[in-house]
């Protein structure tokens, strides 16, 4: 049993749903984004994705693009995220999973790279990167850990695929609301409660859905048939403030505010 | 007149294998919303190979629309004053457009029309690319995006001049060092989100599986043709052949054919910009590692975390920290050899055959001829070396004059 299957156990016995926000890591530098993560587990959050800086994410809006530039600007490096996350994990109660490209990965090494976030206190990986297809090792050095993987369903994954993707998932099941890249999305595609009531139906994991939601009447409509909302270009916005002369205080207090309006929403 | 080699067909032509993979190489690191679009392609790609009809509205286009066959040329003053082997030039460049990559567009438009998509993206670099898409989408009717980096379209304006005028939309790119990689990441971003209408006409034979085996199979002719007229000529295949890689289209139409078949030594010719440190050249086979860019495992310019380096070369087409993944499994099997050529070099040898065979090569060919050039002097009179003189020169006139502070 992983962190991250607790949490959810423990969700589904409250009938509660969770929320989830994602940061960049090293933005605008490390002190912060530790700073935040505390923030953001004392305001209730669930469970939070840190996103790993890289240079070429394709899957990625301007506003992740922008943070993801700013962290590599300012120097920042892969294990000096990793051991500022081993000095936080210990003192926070939600998991926290690295949204990190495969090329990353490759580069450090599978079993490097997975025995370094274990080591810092990571529960699972998101690699947005690496479809079904190729994730076969990665997969099995992640089971051998008892560490999540947490593949993606899109609303362009024919439904035999979804099903074989869920098999092939741990933690929970990340679902994309829409086509296209991440980003605050005014409305969301009407069909996307009845995608993911459908893939309920598939399998026993959690479902979580991402892109496109920034806001509570979003989490109000997701709410019915998801198990948890993830929230990142409406988090990473807010502290991209700070560029523009908005003070790390200011920052923490906005984002802890939406993230206490959303928790509101969904568990109300 | 040898007829050898049609009978020992290298296990290297039927890849890449099912997974899209030759041998490490390949493979598709993409995010799941573009997996359907890469199957369909891959269906799609398939269907059009076994339908006759398809390869006859090709090779009608081919002929009439792109002028192919590209003739062979020999490079007589050019041969005289290097002293060694003959030089001859596979002319890509006097195909329309300028240059091999009209080769891929039209089959890759043909295939838009095909999966009943109605619009088109690219990316472009030296803007070739760009104006090959923008041209067979003008020639089809269909609306055309190309994303290009702003330092591109800076240094390649005739070309940005001439996709608008076949009604393309040029869209600056902004982000990280405004080339080419940089255009390839906006392409990839928009097809994200417009994958269910529109296909991505990728330019060179990188990118997620099927992409490398499709823009080798339609850049091939290059490699076909010059198998044809070697035998017509000289009765006998050629002694070495030479292409640039960048990403690598042009090389791998041409050695593909050759590799499948022959055991004729192949060089490509990678941009090794101003040295051999970090950022200021383009040479992945030659200093890269094996790594994960733009959804293929290939050799890549990284460092030790990953993140993708800056890279340099004066020539926009070969400004790339990746390449192809088939060029480098033939690295990883010594079936082609890779060599570097600097900015200076290349500079120098555009001048020399402006002066000595009144062509404008395109920088990128002039990376391939000067290392023609040094393969030519390492053989004897009687040998014969084929260059793919790519593309022609034109659009890089006002950024030599630029380089050298006229």
């Amino acid at each position: 049993m992983s962190k991250i299957d607790d949490l959810f156990n423990n969700l589904r016995r409250n009938n509660q749903k969770a929320f989830m926000p994602f940061v960049t890591a090293g933005d605008p530098d490390l002190e912060f984004t530790a700073d935040l993560l505390r923030t953001l587990d004392a305001a209730g959050c669930h469970l939070v994705e840190v996103g790993i800086p890289y240079s070429d994410p394709i899957a990625d809006g301007p506003v992740i693009q922008a943070s993801y530039t700013r962290a590599l600007d300012a120097g920042v490096k892969l294990d000096a995220i990793l051991e500022m996350l081993k000095s936080v994990t210990s003192g926070i109660s939600m998991p926290v999973v690295t949204m990190v490209s495969y090329a990353i990965i490759y580069r450090v090494g599978i079993d490097d790279y997975l025995d370094k976030a274990i080591a810092a206190g990571v529960s699972g990986a998101i690699v947005p990167d690496m479809p079904v297809d190729e994730s076969a090792e990665l997969a099995a050095k992640c089971k051998e850990r008892d560490f999540s993987l947490i593949q993606l369903v899109t609303p362009t994954t024919p439904r035999e695929r979804a099903v074989k993707i869920a098999q092939q998932s741990s933690g929970f099941i990340y679902y994309v609301s829409i086509a296209g890249i991440t980003g605050e999305r005014n409305s969301l595609p009407s069909d996307v409660v009845e995608n993911v009531g459908w893939l309920r139906e598939q399998t026993q994991l959690p479902i979580c859905v991402g892109f496109g939601i920034s806001q509570p009447e979003h989490a109000e409509m997701l709410k019915p048939v998801a198990d948890g909302m993830i929230v990142g270009s409406a988090i990473v916005r807010r502290i991209g403030a700070i560029e523009d002369g908005t003070s790390k205080e200011g920052a923490l207090a906005d984002v802890s505010a939406f993230a206490s309006e959303m928790l509101s929403t969904i568990n109300r | 007149m040898p007829t050898s080699f049609l009978d020992s067909p290298s296990p290297d032509a039927s890849l890449p294998d099912e997974n899209g993979r030759f041998g490490d190489f390949g493979g598709r690191y993409v995010p799941e919303t573009l997996v359907r679009a890469l199957d369909q392609l891959e269906a799609e790609y398939i269907k059009a190979k076994e339908d006759p009809s398809f390869q006859q509205q090709l090779d009608i286009l081919l002929r009439d629309f792109v002028g192919r066959a590209s003739p062979m040329y020999f490079a007589k003053r050019l041969t005289e004053a290097t002293g060694g082997a003959q030089i001859w030039f596979k002319r890509e460049d006097l195909n329309h457009t300028g240059a091999h990559k009209i080769n891929s567009t039209l089959g890759q438009a043909l295939l838009t029309l095909r999966m009943g998509k109605t619009r088109v993206i690219a990316e472009t670099g030296a803007g070739q690319h760009g104006v090959a898409t923008a041209t067979a989408c003008a020639h089809f009717g269909l609306p055309c995006i190309v994303y290009m980096g702003e330092e591109d379209v800076r240094r390649q304006s005739p070309n940005v001049q001439s996709m608008k005028m076949m009604g393309a939309e040029i869209r600056p790119v902004t982000t990280g060092s405004r080339t080419l990689r940089d255009a390839v990441n906006e392409a990839m971003r928009d097809w994200m989100g417009s994958v269910e209408d529109t296909h991505y006409i990728l330019g060179s034979v990188v990118g997620p599986h099927p992409f490398p085996l499709i823009v080798r199979d339609y850049q091939s002719v290059i490699g076909r043709e010059t198998i044809e007229q070697s035998r017509e000529r000289f009765g006998r295949l050629p002694d070495a052949v030479v292409a640039c890689v960048g990403g690598g289209s042009n090389a791998a139409g041409m050695f593909f054919p050759f590799v499948a078949n022959t055991d004729v030594p192949l060089i490509g010719v990678e941009a090794g910009g101003r040295n051999d440190q970090p950022g200021e050249h383009a040479s992945s086979l030659t200093y890269g590692k094996p790594g994960v860019l733009h959804g293929s495992f290939s050799y890549v310019l990284q460092d030790e975390d990953g993140q993708t380096d800056d890279v340099h070369s004066a020539s926009a087409g070969l400004d790339y920290p990746g390449v192809g993944p088939e060029h480098s499994h033939w690295k990883a099997t010594g079936r082609v050899e890779y060599r570097s050529c600097r900015d200076d070099e290349a500079l120098a040898t555009f001048d020399l055959i402006a002066k000595t065979e009144g062509i404008l090569p395109a920088l990128e060919s002039s990376h391939a001829i000067a290392k023609g050039i040094e393969v030519a002097k390492e053989r004897g009179k009687d040998e014969i070396v084929v260059v793919c003189l790519s593309g022609r020169g034109d659009k890089d006139a006002a950024e030599i004059r630029r380089l050298r502070g006229e």
